[in-house]
């Protein structure tokens, strides 16, 4: 076993050093595995940014009630004495004034300039009852103050604020035939209520004609395991038709359709060139073996077995790929990593404001890819060296 | 290795063919060949002769289409592949015409090498490697790179890579074919102390006249068979 491992090490350590004589296949089988490990976390890291905002957004404790029949709060619709109804429901937690924790709230979507590109694009204008920010409980005021109940007055996300032109404090963005004055930016942990912008339910209201009707009840429960006695309540009254998630499933579910797409063309895309990756390996490696058939071949003559000699062209092929795999993981790191951008939401025809994120679990993936390269393009040129005829191939000098 | 007595190599009715495409070349043809310990046996005969062939036979580095090799008392030519890379790694030292030195590493590490394979400890490597080369008069060369020695010091080291697992058989293809006149009778002359005063077998294949003199015994080898007599 010993002398199994010195045997590895030695022709490895020849394989290694002649490395720098080969450098151009050598290099050039590397870039294109560091390539397909750019690509692979590039796309790979804008699923798990989205995954991540979504993920931040939902908490179990917090439970959304939609109109029965609905996905998403744009399909749905309640009157207000539902949302009067689903406040009452058990389990909700309370204030200290005993109000229920739920707000009941409504959505339209409007266009606004991206600072980027000048174009307009969907924003989130939702305005919520005054409960709404202990049932979010996360939300922070960065800048300037919370909007005024019955005013024109609107606090914005600080993804909004970043992604879109106008909404600063101090300013107006007019919509439509109303002004509305930013009067503050918020955050809320990073989750999908920063891309959003938020006014008083009762103001929305008459300035989209909606009347006395809303599409969701954000309610804040005792506990998340008080959800059941809260939707058993709900879904046996008789007079309300709804339908009510936990947020964070609400999210979860919100964000598969993009994950999904995301890494389906950021697997395809990676696979695809994992594929020239894997002939580069090949024929770098099939050339190495071939340069030195005769050193193979004399170490066989001095007693070698074939199995270190297999193991140390799997060896190189291995470090080849895993420096480019450490190569193409850093810059994807480096290009990537919280690069902030924004996307549409399928779900809500809106835009969601979310940062690249290049995880640790990310990298493993990516360079485990790198060393699947490797092995396999290693694999083929270790058996023809391990086959090598030794009289035949010392003939050749 | 069994017995003194006993010669140290025994091979009868040996053919080995080739083939290439269609075609079969019978190299060797019902060669036999017994050869005593501590002879130094010179194996001359023209180019393409199958000089080579025989001496990759008698190495284990190839087997025979028919007949059999016995070294020491054991059929070489029956053993699987495994077991006769272990047989040459104790039992033979192989020197090339063209050294066959690995170029990265340093004249100690290319000696080094065969005892790699064996359990020695980094130590007695070292120790082992320290007396081979001083053997062949390239103590101070130690750490040179091939390239840094000239054709008679780099088959020195060759040599030196051959004896330091300490084998009784030495097989040597042409060692002087690739080295000048001076070169050369070193080497003929290293060669000879291994066999007088270490006692090594050695089978040497030469085409110069002037090697095989420094030999005990010459055979030639012609049309696929060997035989004692002088050449014309
Ligand atoms: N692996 C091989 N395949 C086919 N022909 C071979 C092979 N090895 C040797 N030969 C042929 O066998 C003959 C003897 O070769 P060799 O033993 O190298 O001769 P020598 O060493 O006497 O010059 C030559 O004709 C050579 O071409
Ligand atoms: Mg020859």
């Amino acid at each position: 076993m010993l002398n199994w491992l010195s045997q590895i090490s030695a022709i490895t350590f020849a394989n290694l050093k002649t490395l720098p004589e080969r450098r151009g296949a050598a290099l050039a089988a590397a870039v294109g595995i560091a390539g397909v490990v750019t690509v692979l976390v590039g796309v790979l890291s804008i699923a798990e940014g989205f995954q991540r905002v979504l993920a931040v957004s939902g908490s179990p404790d917090v439970a959304i009630v939609l109109r029965s029949g609905s996905d998403t709060e744009m399909n749905s619709g309640l009157t207000h004495d539902d949302t009067r109804l689903i406040a009452d429901a058990p389990g909700l937690a309370r204030n200290a004034a005993n109000l229920p924790l739920a707000s009941a709230e409504l959505f339209v979507v409007i266009n606004l300039p991206k600072r980027s590109t000048g174009t307009d694009a969907n924003v989130p204008l939702r305005g919520v009852s005054p409960a709404a920010f202990d049932v979010r409980g996360n939300l922070t005021l960065l800048e300037g103050r919370r909007f005024e109940p019955g005013k024109n007055e609107v606090m914005v996300g600080v993804g909004a604020a970043r992604q879109f032109s106008g909404l600063d404090v101090g300013r107006t963005v007019r919509v439509g035939q109303t002004e509305w004055a930013v009067v503050g930016v918020f955050t809320a942990g990073g989750g999908v209520a920063e891309s959003e912008v938020w006014t008083d339910a009762a103001v929305l209201q008459p300035a989209y004609h909606r009347g006395d009707t809303y599409q969701a009840v954000y309610a804040k429960l005792i506990s998340a395991d008080a959800f059941h006695t809260f939707t058993d309540a709900l879904t046996t009254n008789p007079s309300l038709s709804i339908k009510a998630m936990r947020q964070s499933d609400f999210y979860a579910e919100q964000s598969t359709l993009l994950v999904g797409f995301v890494k389906g063309i950021g697997i395809t895309i990676a696979g695809l060139m994992a594929v020239g990756a894997l002939f580069g390996a090949l024929n770098t490696m099939y050339s190495s073996v071939a340069a030195r058939t005769r050193e193979i071949a004399t170490l066989r003559a001095l007693g070698f077995g074939s199995s270190p000699v297999v193991v140390s062209v799997l060896l190189e092929s291995l470090a080849l790929a895993l420096a480019g795999g450490v190569l193409g993981a850093a810059g994807a790191w480096l290009a990537f990593d919280g690069h902030t951008t924004s996307t549409m939401n399928w779900q809500t025809f809106s835009q969601v404001a979310f940062a690249f994120r290049v995880s640790p679990a990310l990298l493993v993936e990516a360079i485990l890819w790198a060393a699947m390269i490797g092995v396999l393009g290693g694999l083929f040129p270790a058996i023809r060296a391990a086959r090598i005829p030794i009289a035949a191939a010392l003939r050749e000098t | 290795m069994t017995t003194d007595q006993s010669p140290l190599i025994h091979l009868t009715g040996v053919d080995k063919t080739y083939r290439r495409g269609s075609e079969e070349i019978r190299v060797l043809a019902g060669l036999s060949l017994t050869v005593q310990r501590g002879e130094f046996l010179a194996l001359m005969g023209p180019s393409g002769s199958g000089k080579s062939t025989l001496l990759n036979l008698l190495g284990g580095l190839d087997r025979p289409t028919k007949g059999a090799v016995e070294i020491g008392g054991e059929r070489i030519d029956a053993l699987t592949d495994r077991r006769l890379a272990g047989w040459r790694a104790r039992h033979v030292g192989l020197v090339f015409q063209f050294y066959n030195l690995l170029p990265v590493m340093t004249a100690e590490r290319n000696v080094e090498l065969p005892l790699l394979l064996t359990p020695l400890s980094r130590a007695e490597r070292r120790r082992h490697v320290a007396t081979a080369l001083a053997v062949v008069g390239l103590r101070d060369r130690t750490n040179h790179y091939p390239r840094q020695l000239s054709g008679g010091e780099q088959q020195r080291v060759g040599i030196a890579r051959a004896i330091v697992t300490d084998p009784t058989l030495l097989l040597c293809d042409e060692p002087t074919g690739d080295l000048d006149r001076k070169s050369g009778d070193e080497i003929l002359s290293l060669l000879q102390t291994l066999n007088r005063e270490q006692g090594k077998t050695i089978i040497m294949v030469t085409h110069d006249p002037h090697a095989s003199a420094r030999a005990s015994r010459t055979v030639h080898l012609d049309k696929g068979q060997l035989s004692a007599a002088a050449p014309a």
